[in-house]
């Protein structure tokens, strides 16, 4: 990113840079129609925010430009990041990315910077003190802006893996003493262990004789994710249940014959039809189809 | 603290207390071993729900017992295992294989009933 540091952060600006940032304030404000809409018009020129209308990206602009004159006007930001909050909170839903919205503030920032030029070209150094005051402020804000989208997304982003977490290992009961465990995705060390504590707590309150882990969900299996399994299956044992492992598919057969993880003391069985099939027997169940039942009465 | 042996019909029921030592796991061992034959039992039942750790020692006690009580002529089953020392126990390593293992007394007791019936 091409920000300076947010230079002068605390301190309140000297009473000279207020006084040319009023004046800059009343040059935004007096201008604001003609600015924004020139800001719009480039936001749409550069092909940004293009998940958004075109009236949309107005009304953005808008609030966005009147929450930039205002945080400038007042040298405080907490509006702005309240604002930039909210404004991240409506527009990452709909998939807006980070560069777009550090390409707009960046954009919004030069129009700026251009109509200072435009006004104060004939005077060179009150434009050289206009732009001193004006861009660590500016810098300051599109740093507040564009961290304020980075964190709400991060804080979606770490919701939505929770909420994956935990809704990926459910074990279920589909008879009396018979739990199966669907796995799917990517297993890595903490879900592993998430697996195992959720399904040996699961074979204690369900009382399970016989647990079927079905594997037809995962895509890749390496030597430590076998041996996650290997883990499962022994530490079930311990509890005094047969685990039947299924849905090995010909790539996995393959890994794992040729890791050498030993899976001796598993039971596998082609698919998750013949592991219920097995643990039924194991259980001493037995599947007839109603007519026949009928037929021998 | 010595374990204490219970005789119900022809099991035997040993139930393993939180604080057990080392020394008292070998006692239960020797203990066993002598019970089976003068009671003529058929199986040993080991029950370890109170133990919230299971270390390296216990378990291979364990399955000597188990061993040793198969070379006098009868079953073992260990009872009782909490899911967290399960879990505890393959991350250290420590497996009972060749051990039958149930989920409490009443689990163990069905195994034993179940498996002298398939066997007689």
């Amino acid at each position: 990113m091409v920000n300076k540091k947010p230079a002068n952060v605390p301190q309140p600006p000297s009473t000279q840079s207020t006084e040319l940032l009023r004046e800059l304030v009343a040059h935004l404000r007096e201008h604001r129609t003609q600015l924004r809409e020139e800001w719009a018009s480039s936001i749409t020129e550069a092909q940004l925010l293009t998940a958004m209308t075109k009236d949309e990206i107005f009304a953005e602009a808008t609030s966005v430009y009147d929450n930039y004159v205002e945080a400038l006007a007042t040298g405080t930001f907490e509006a702005l990041q309240t604002y930039s909050r909210n404004l991240s909170e409506r527009i990452i839903p709909r998939g807006v990315e980070t560069h777009e919205v550090v390409g707009i503030v960046l954009l919004l920032r030069d129009v700026l910077a251009r109509s200072l030029f435009a006004k104060y070209h004939g005077d060179f150094t009150k434009l050289n003190r206009i732009l001193d005051a004006y861009e660590p402020a500016a810098n300051r804000i599109a740093n507040t802006v564009a961290v304020g989208f980075v964190q709400e997304r991060e804080r979606v982003i770490r919701q939505q893996q929770e909420a994956i977490r935990e809704l990926s290992t459910p074990v279920l009961q589909v008879r009396e003493r018979l739990l199966i465990l669907p796995i799917i995705g990517v297993i890595d060390p903490q879900r592993a262990r998430q697996l195992t504590e959720q399904l040996l707590r699961g074979i204690r309150t369900n009382r399970a004789k016989v647990v079927v882990i079905d594997i037809t969900g995962v895509a890749a299996m390496d030597a430590t994710v076998a041996n996650h399994l290997v883990q499962t299956v022994e530490a079930s044992r311990l509890l005094g249940a047969t685990v039947i492992v299924t849905g090995l598919s010909p790539e996995i057969a393959q890994t794992i014959v040729n890791i050498r993880v030993d899976l001796g003391k598993m039971n596998t069985v082609g698919d998750l039809q013949g592991g219920i099939e097995q643990a039924e027997r194991l259980l001493g169940y037995k599947v007839i189809p109603i007519a026949e039942t009928t037929a021998a009465a | 603290m010595e374990v204490p042996i219970l005789k119900q019909g022809r099991y035997l029921i040993a139930t393993i207390q939180a604080a057990s030592s080392d020394e008292d796991l070998l006692q239960l061992r020797r203990a066993l071993l002598d019970r089976v034959i003068q009671f003529r039992s058929r199986a040993v039942i080991v029950d370890v729900t109170a133990l919230d750790v299971m270390d390296s020692f216990a378990t291979r006690t364990l399955r000597d017992i188990t061993y040793m009580i198969r070379l006098r002529g009868a079953d073992t089953v260990i009872v009782g295992i909490q899911p967290e020392v399960a879990f505890a126990m393959v991350q250290l390593g420590l497996n009972l294989e060749g051990v039958a293992t149930a989920l409490d007394l009443e689990e163990g007791l069905a195994h034993l009933e179940q498996r002298a019936r398939s066997s007689s």
